[in-house]
């Protein structure tokens, strides 16, 4: 999967737990999921959760510290499938 | 750590614990019991004359027991000094059944769904003395041990 399949996967998975008055255009490479998109603590556990089944990954406490922002998202799951291989 | 331990360390007292004991507990269950006392405070509100426990006390009684009790089980288990847990809910999706009444005697039992990233999910059930289903549902947690 290329870079742009990663980030269309990952918006859809971030699209479930947007509060109602975020939309889903809003979303960019650079948001931060908490002080931006609005989405608490716990819906980023979800988000996490999800990424984790879409790609067959494991995430660490770690790398949920590290993850504020989509791209930081993004790097966090090419890392791991690199991992993976 | 034995039970009557582990209720000491739930952050609540009265008015607003909702937990007289844990009968078992371990990694992936919790199960505890409260008698609704006779004079508690939202008695005299809810209703007008007409005590009955509020749906929301029974949604606090099943996170206390449920959530929070196994949560710091968990964390405990994990090695972490208990001083400085700090605990919110984050979300709660119930179904309610039967009423609860002054001085009846309720047991919470529930499973863990996944204890991941600081959040605990749980499957909850609440029975009265006759073992009806009060109420059920999926409660999740935030539980967040101080390093510092």
């Amino acid at each position: 999967m290329t870079n742009q399949s990663h980030y269309e996967t990952l918006k859809e998975i971030v699209k479930i737990y947007l509060p109602e008055d975020v939309s889903i255009s809003e979303v960019t490479e650079e948001s931060n999921f908490i002080s931006e998109l609005n989405i608490n603590s716990a819906n980023l556990v979800d988000i996490i959760l999800d990424v984790e089944d879409a790609y067959g990954i494991t995430l660490e406490n770690e790398d949920m510290e590290q993850m504020k922002t989509v791209k930081d998202a993004l790097r966090i799951v090419n890392q791991k499938l690199l991992e993976k291989q | 750590m034995n039970l009557q331990h582990l209720i000491a360390r739930l952050p609540y007292s009265k008015p607003f614990l909702f937990v007289d004991s844990l009968l078992e507990i371990n990694e992936n269950y919790v199960e505890g019991s409260y008698t609704f006392k006779e004079n508690e405070y939202f008695y005299k509100g809810h209703f007008k004359n007409h005590p009955i426990t509020p749906g929301v006390i029974l949604v606090e009684c099943c996170a206390q027991i449920g959530l929070v009790a196994l949560g710091i089980f968990l964390l405990q288990k994990e090695g972490a000094s208990l001083e400085n847990v700090k605990i919110a809910m984050s979300s709660s999706q119930m179904d309610f059944y039967l009423p609860v009444y002054p001085l009846e005697f309720v047991t919470v039992k529930s499973e863990k769904i996944y204890f991941r990233f600081q959040k605990l999910k749980c499957e909850v059930k609440m029975y009265n003395s006759q073992g009806k289903l009060v109420c059920k549902g999926s409660l999740t947690g935030m539980l967040k041990k101080d390093i510092s």
